[in-house]
């Protein structure tokens, strides 16, 4: 079993505001294996930003963390400035879903790649603007020299995300943590930045790890899917476990709440009753049971662990829920 | 089943709101929490702004009651307790100034008038520029650069001699200080809540309003204004400090409010010219002043933090 | 067959963006450049684009919320766009509108009350006070707000409940029309679905017309009986529902379907993505002819030198000069 690269433990996020603690994400356990490509999907409220931008260190000032996140042996969780400078860009890189945030406006894009080049990997300046034409043509970015003069306001919002996606991984890293990179994309630019992840991770064996609230952008380009709700990872697995075989209720409920081309269209859309709660005031026992149509009176007063899906099959199917056996109900209900 | 308990975050309270089970357990409609009331509690936990605001109340309630309750008016001379220095003893606390008048009178019917120059000019100021700014902001166009034009020619006249003018022509009345103050500073305001109002113009609220048929003049009372009267309250209490310093400065020149009647700054004036031998008499005004313009400025930035919609 | 309620003509709206310099040419943007289409009573028109295309200044310039710069909006007889002001108003009572952003949408400083009743003070101003309430709180009701809520401000709700309000505010007058601009396209996942339903109910119930407006395909799909597809302000392709999800006949269409993230894995990983090159052109300079030929894999000669017309192929309306032996085409490859 290859050594995993990325070992998260018991990761949790806390916010002091002035109504109160928010518990943000509660006990995260993730492994990410070398080149290996994880989606994160969760709704608002869901914690997933918070866990991604907690693993380099980025959160806000009164954001609070307690855990391990181990990196290749190295323990990045409140680790010391100057430590996680190094792993910044140069191991882990970061796309996020504002190209904006990333870029810096008053700086050509020639620049900007080759910084990152010049701080971490000590190129000089031929060298790294030759990298950044390799990797603007890598991102499938047409006439990449000129490009390197030219400024972010000039490009369109998928032509940032591309030198984005270039920046993140010009210093070549081992693992890319991507925060909801085609949320703010048209659907066919979204198609086109999805089909080069899946090229560039073949290409550069770089792992992924991607947040969204859309789970199809993961049926895409995901190995293995975690789904979080209220701060907690309720189901982890391979896509396929997750997708064809979900034993959480949400996970369920997601992929039947959604509408989709795929499937006959029905009447009624079914739904999942309720909202999603507020982190502020979370009730004892199970996040989810206030709106699960499976729930039983356990749920509302413990809260289910992450286990196994089978007691005793080693799957990598895990589920946070007291309902044994599998799923069904929202699927009988309506034609697959 | 019980209603959802009111909650202080903006994230969904309400639980389970199914579209079907809809309990009439209580019927009672449950209070909201306007932004006001938000912004009230930041700026409660501002302790430097609730110390200015309670310090400005305090001063205020002297300034009027003051007057009222001491033995001594402002304007009476004593020629036989002239230029006497603060004594805790009996009689005048902060002594008395060169016509022997008690001087803290003289400095709480000083701060009396200043605080009402701040205040009377803010409210002409107010309300000029609050109409202007967002007529010519929202109606736009031409009818907008016509209005700004004016308002750039208004702003190149020059101030200081129009407001001797006034004066000169019409006498120093008490009056005509303060309208003369404020009719220069609207100009300012209307600036900008017209730039507000440009911004607020756009935000689908606005639009939403006028999809449902609202008209124009209807649209700037009920969604203009109250969105607007954050920015205009942190402008005014930002502003009151330097309209009372412009009446001091007006007062320096001499052509402030007429003795025996005082302000700060005819305080300040006179009091600069009794410097080397009775400090006092310069030290005192100057204190008052200081602090009343303090307590602003504290105040105003407490506002801008209260009511700044960023805190979501 | 009777008259359709709503029936737009050759709509254009120009936005000028002045000159180019001193004495360049005077720049027009073309947001919406000749649209026509019909919409019966208790009819849906799901109208379909990408950023860019005019989706959102059509709904606007129908109800005069922004001005047109040409073309005909014929509602219930009468041509909106030739009305005074004042007439206006009047017809406003017919015509509702709900917005992308809820919370954005509804006045920050007003209560629930006061937002949903504010059309009823201005276009029925002469309904008593008493019946006003009676009608809020019955809305509320009916959208699925406890009316208990009816003193809050919109902040104090989630995204999902602040959109009820907003459809409870497009209701109160019973109009006949409503223009959903993307009403769901901020929400949660598991929201969507409560609110499409929602809608959908109200359509029945109040025997309403909608114009939906999105981006989402699947969401279009599931509530719409005739779509509408959108490219840089001109309707490629116009047809009933079935029609257009099963038998797509314009190339961008195609490259609509195509692109619209698949929910099924495996058949994710069996048909490779082909997405659609290149991004929208702009606006200001549209393409000659067809403005789709620079991206579309099946362009000719005539498509730069000649406009294609709406025609009629099938069962949709094409506006593509190679309509017909397209469809042949897929239908071989890809039997559907």
């Amino acid at each position: 079993m290859t050594e995993p690269l990325l070992q998260v433990r018991d990761l949790n996020v806390r916010f002091t505001t002035h109504d109160g603690t928010v518990q943000a994400v509660t006990a995260v356990d993730l492994d990410v294996a070398p080149g290996e490509f994880t989606g994160i999907v969760g709704e608002s409220g869901s914690g997933k930003s918070q866990f991604l931008l907690s693993l380099l260190g980025l959160l806000a000032n009164n954001g609070s963390t307690t855990g391990s996140v181990r990196y290749r042996h190295q323990e990045l969780l409140n680790a010391k400035e100057s430590v996680l400078q190094q792993i910044r860009g140069r191991r882990i890189g970061m796309v996020f879903q504002d190209p904006m945030t990333a870029l810096n406006p008053h700086l050509s894009i020639g620049r900007q790649l080759t910084e990152g080049l010049r701080h971490h990997l000590k190129l000089n300046r031929r060298d790294a603007t030759r990298r950044a034409i390799d990797m603007l043509k890598a991102v499938q970015l047409t006439d990449a020299e000129r490009r390197l003069s030219q400024y972010p306001h000039e490009l369109s919002g998928g032509m940032r995300q591309r030198v984005t996606i270039a920046m993140a991984l010009i210093c070549e890293p081992d693992l890319i943590l991507a925060d909801e990179p085609t949320t703010a994309l048209d659907v066919t630019v979204q198609a086109q930045i999805l089909g080069l992840l899946r090229e560039l991770r073949s290409r550069f064996g770089t792992a992924v790890i991607l947040v969204t609230h859309d789970l199809g952008v993961l049926a895409q380009v995901a190995d293995r899917v975690a789904v979080m709700y209220a701060g907690r990872i309720v189901e982890a697995g391979t896509l396929d476990d997750v997708f064809y075989r979900p034993r959480h209720p949400y996970t369920e409920g997601l992929q039947h709440a959604i509408p989709r081309l795929d499937r006959d269209r029905t009447q009624r859309l079914p739904t999942i009753p309720g909202a999603p709660p507020d982190l502020s005031r979370l009730p004892p026992g199970c996040a989810f049971a206030p709106r699960c149509a499976y729930r039983m009176s356990r749920c509302e007063t413990e809260i289910p662990p992450l286990d196994l899906v089978d007691p005793g099959v080693e799957s990598g199917h895990r589920k946070a829920c007291f309902h044994q056996g599998a799923l069904g109900k929202l699927a009988t209900e309506h034609k697959a | 089943m019980s209603t959802p308990p009111p909650r202080s975050r903006p994230l969904a309270h309400a639980t389970a709101v199914t579209e079907a089970a809809l309990t009439g357990a209580d019927r009672e409609a449950l209070a909201g929490r306007s932004l006001w009331q938000d912004a009230w509690r930041r700026l409660r936990r501002n302790r430097a702004a609730m110390a200015s605001l309670i310090l400005l109340g305090l001063i205020v309630l002297a300034a009027i009651f003051g007057p009222m309750i001491s033995p001594y008016d402002y304007y009476t001379p004593q020629w036989t307790l002239l230029n006497q220095w603060p004594t805790l003893a009996g009689g005048h606390i902060l002594g008395t100034d060169n016509l022997g008048r008690d001087e803290l009178v003289r400095v709480l019917w000083g701060c009396r008038i200043s605080l009402m120059i701040g205040l009377v000019a803010s409210v002409v100021s107010l309300s000029i520029g609050v109409l202007w700014g967002t007529t010519a902001g929202y109606v736009g166009g031409w009818v907008d650069s016509l209005m700004m034009r004016i308002v750039d020619i208004l702003y190149s006249v020059p101030f200081i001699p129009f407001v001797i003018v006034l004066l000169v022509l019409f006498g120093r009345e008490l009056i005509l200080i303060f309208v003369a103050i404020g009719a220069v500073s609207w100009l300012d305001i209307a600036r900008i809540v017209r730039g507000q109002t440009l911004t607020l113009k756009k935000r689908e609220f606005v639009e939403a309003a006028r999809a449902s048929g609202v008209g124009g003049f209807a649209i700037i009372r009920r969604h203009l204004i109250p969105n607007l009267l954050g920015i205009v309250v942190i402008y005014i209490t930002l502003t009151i400090p330097s309209l009372i310093l412009f009446e001091a400065f007006l007062s320096f020149l001499g052509l402030g409010v007429q003795a025996p009647m005082t302000s700060l700054g005819v305080l300040v004036s006179d009091g600069v010219a009794d410097l080397q031998s009775f400090p006092y008499l310069l030290i005192v005004p100057s204190a008052f002043l200081a602090v009343i313009i303090y307590c602003f400025n504290y105040l105003g930035d407490g506002l801008r933090d209260a009511l700044d919609p960023k805190d979501r | 067959m009777s008259a359709p309620l709503l029936s737009v003509r050759d709509l254009r709206v120009d936005f000028d963006l002045g000159r180019d310099g001193l004495f360049g040419p005077r720049r027009i943007l073309q947001a919406v450049a000749g649209v026509s289409f019909d919409l019966a009573a208790g009819e849906t028109l799901g109208i379909v684009g990408e950023s860019g295309c005019g989706k959102s200044t059509l709904a606007r310039a129908i109800l005069r919320l922004v001005p047109a710069s040409g073309g005909s909006v014929n509602f219930d007889g009468t041509d909106l766009l030739a009305l005074s002001a004042a007439k206006m108003r009047e017809q406003r009572r017919h015509l509702q509108i709900i917005f992308q952003d809820p919370l954005a949408s509804l006045d920050p400083r007003m209560t629930v009350r006061e937002i949903i009743e504010e059309p009823l003070r201005a276009l029925l101003p002469q309904i008593p006070k008493f019946e006003r309430h009676d009608r809020v709180r019955a809305m509320m009701q009916r959208v699925g707000l406890l009316p208990q809520q009816i003193n809050r401000y919109a902040h104090e709700f989630s995204g999902g409940q602040a959109q009820r309000i907003g459809i409870a505010r497009a209701l109160v007058v019973k109009p006949k029309l409503i223009v959903c601009d993307e009403p769901v396209s901020s929400l949660d996942v598991s929201i969507k679905s409560q609110i499409i339903n929602l809608l959908q109910d109200l359509q029945q119930e109040m025997s309403l017309s909608l114009l939906f407006i999105a981006h989402d395909l699947a969401s279009v799909r599931h509530i719409s009986h005739r779509v509408l597809v959108l490219y840089l302000g001109r309707v490629m392709e116009l047809a009933d529902r079935d029609a257009l999800y099963t038998n797509p006949r314009h190339p961008y269409t195609r490259a609509l379907l195509a692109a619209a993230p698949d929910l099924d894995p495996q058949r994710a990983r069996a048909q490779p993505m082909e997405p659609l090159e290149g991004e929208p052109p702009s606006p200001i300079n549209p393409p000659s002819g067809c403005v789709f030929r620079t991206r579309c894999p099946f362009a000719i000669d005539r498509c730069a030198t000649e406009v294609p017309r709406l025609r009629e192929v099938g069962r949709s309306h094409v506006a593509c000069h190679k309509a017909e032996e397209i469809f042949e085409l897929c239908a071989k490859v890809a039997p559907e």
